[in-house]
């Protein structure tokens, strides 16, 4: 049992993490070839993982149903919708132009998404609300680099307070530049090291049993 | 019109004797997937606009030659190549460079021989150079990187060691961070008032396709593991929706786990770990609606993220819950910075569960960082200084340096 849930997925670990590594540094055709063949089955497994998904949001919303919980007719809607759409997409045979498969996407799913996206602007504004109270010497700091890279992005900025637009980029491109690319750095090794971990079996965690080192 | 421009070069190569002023080599590129050779030669004509070069191509050496490119004999030096000085070694001044990959839109194929000669055109005059041959192969290590290859398995070695180190010396002093810390006092707030701790583990995907969101995935089951101990040591829910149904299956095992760990088995809860939808906006929605319905009193945001950010981390912030954040995309950072009460900043995502189970091998591998960290530092510093060096002093006694630090970019 112990081989099956941890030496065989450590040992599967071990060698296409190895071997994906080593890929970067290898031009030969064979392994091009050998990261398109992993990519493919990786969207494989996706695929599969999918029906996990739909199974795991069916049942936490039959649940909610059955049990009447709070925001059940919530639930009730996911279904109809989900049936809907499945229907649709059948009598469609999966083809969405000119009919009623192709409509739902375009006038209700594409219109959701338009409308979840465009109420960023009005969170942009009560977050840049929130954080530019300069109640402490880095909000004053931030919200005085925000007032001139703000004002030095339109022509009313540059023709009130001429050379704030240069003062703007220079924000941008060297203390903004040099914070990110600090942060950059630290990812990377962050994100190296632990692959390390991961490949070498020191950081097995996401194996779900229980030996984290 | 390519036969005409055939017939052409076929007549004037007859007429034309190979003018030992042109002088070369044709080569198989180095550390490419094949497929291309290169050319060197020195022309010993006027290096000006007038003057060109015109490359043919063929893949016999009595053979028909296409025509490849007509260049400005002031272009396309070697020293203009953007490859670094081990691969290319020191370039001569007057050294033209130019890379070969197609011929009469074909690409080259490999171990085929290819023949090449340069045409210098000066007016009304042309002068030939002698045939050069190359025969273009796949290799099995890209020169390029070999920098990134030995800095990759240096630092892979320091981290090794030093987890070997804090093992054997388990007592390393570890920076705090304010937003690990607080992991215990959000856990103990939704405790005392009996409400959920939400903790959602970003819009990454563990797809093995290599995108930058694998890394800050891993990092965030990794880092639920510790926080859902803690969570079933006190005895309070936690509900994790995903975008990714992998992700979803790798932490229902995380969390099953966390809650044996505790001694807590029986309060795990199948439908507190679940798949919501992939699409990005349907997601934030259904979060957005679990936030304002059951009002947790702790939001955990660990993980990539992307436009969805701003609208999770606001809408959590207007319920008033502790709001603690983990990512390493840059992008979302001033957005949750705004919006949470504290953030792990980039690599303090990959610390946090270092710092949470003090694991020996764990909290090695911080050092081994740092030490990373240190190598890349004292570089940038150097680099710096080379640099201003140079230009204060306006000589070139530096420029070799200069160039071997840029060279290891």
């Amino acid at each position: 049992m112990r081989f099956w849930q941890q030496t065989l997925p450590l040992l599967i670990t071990f060698v296409f993490g190895l071997a994906l590594v080593l890929q970067y540094y290898v031009p030969h055709p064979a392994s091009e070839h050998f990261l398109q063949e992993i990519s493919l089955w990786s969207q494989i497994i996706a695929g599969f993982a999918i029906v996990l998904g739909v199974g795991s949001l069916l049942s936490t919303h039959y649940q909610k149903i059955t049990r009447q919980e709070a925001g059940w007719g919530y639930s009730a809607v996911l279904f109809v919708s989900l049936l809907t759409v499945f229907g649709a997409g059948l009598w469609a045979e999966g083809k969405a132009e000119g009919t009623f498969f192709g409509w739902l996407y375009d006038y209700v799913l594409v219109a959701l998404q338009g409308t979840m996206f465009s109420l960023l602007a009005f969170f942009v504004a009560s977050a840049a609300y929130r954080a530019f109270r300069a109640r402490t010497p880095e909000a004053t700091i931030l919200l005085s680099a925000a007032v001139l890279v703000m004002a030095g992005r339109v022509p009313l900025g540059e023709s009130l307070l001429p050379g704030v637009g240069t003062l703007a980029d220079w924000i941008m491109t060297v203390p903004n530049t040099a914070a990110q690319r600090g942060i950059l750095i630290g990812v990377s090794l962050g994100a190296i090291a632990t692959s390390i971990k991961i490949i070498f079996g020191i950081e097995r965690a996401y194996l779900g049993g229980g030996d984290g080192a | 019109m390519l036969l005409a421009l055939t017939l052409v070069l076929l007549l004037s190569a007859r007429a034309l004797a190979s003018d030992s002023r042109l002088t070369g080599e044709a080569f198989d590129m180095p550390g490419d997937g094949g497929g291309s050779i290169g050319l060197r030669w020195q022309g010993g004509f006027e290096e000006t606009a007038e003057v060109h070069y015109q490359i043919t191509l063929s893949d016999r050496e009595q053979g028909a030659f296409h025509l490849v490119a007509t260049i400005p004999a002031n272009t396309h030096y070697e020293k203009d190549r953007a490859a670094p000085w081990w691969v290319i070694g020191t370039p001569q001044p007057q050294m033209h460079f130019f890379q070969v990959s197609t011929v009469a839109d074909s690409p080259l194929l490999d171990e085929t021989r290819y023949f090449v000669k340069i045409r210098a055109l000066i007016g009304d005059e042309q002068f030939e150079s002698p045939v050069f041959s190359a025969v273009p192969q796949p290799n099995w290590f890209q020169w390029a990187k070999l920098n990134n290859f030995l800095f990759m398995l240096m630092f892979g070695a320091g981290v090794l060691l030093s987890i070997r180190s804090a093992r054997m010396k388990p007592t390393l002093f570890l920076r705090r961070i304010p937003g690990v810390d607080a992991v215990e006092e959000a856990i103990g707030r939704a405790a005392e008032t009996g409400r959920p701790i939400l903790y959602l583990t970003g819009s990454g995907e563990l797809t093995g396709r290599g995108d930058a969101s694998n890394m800050a995935t891993i990092a965030a089951t990794v880092l639920l593991g510790e926080v859902a101990k803690r969570a079933a040591g006190s005895g309070t829910a936690i509900k994790v929706p995903h975008r990714s149904p992998i992700v979803m299956a790798i932490a229902q095992d995380m969390l099953k786990n966390a809650y044996r760990t505790a001694g807590r088995p029986d309060a795990y809860a199948d439908e507190s770990n679940f798949f919501i939808a992939a699409d990005q906006f349907a997601y934030t929605a259904a979060v957005d609606g679990i936030m304002l319905r059951e009002r947790p009193a702790a939001n955990f945001f660990v993980g990539y993220y992307y436009a969805e950010s701003l609208l999770l981390a606001e809408t959590g912030a207007a319920t008033g819950a502790v709001q603690i954040a983990g990512t390493d995309a840059e992008h979302q950072l001033p957005f949750f910075i705004a919006t949470c009460d504290y953030t792990l900043i980039g690599e303090e995502l990959y610390a946090a569960s270092a710092y949470l189970s003090r694991d020996p091998a764990l909290v090695g591998t911080l050092r081994g960082q740092d030490l990373g960290k240190g190598f890349l530092l004292i570089g940038l510093v150097a680099g710096t200084g080379l640099l201003t060096l140079g230009d204060m002093t306006g000589g070139t006694v530096w420029e070799t340096a200069v160039q071997i630090f840029h060279d290891f970019r």
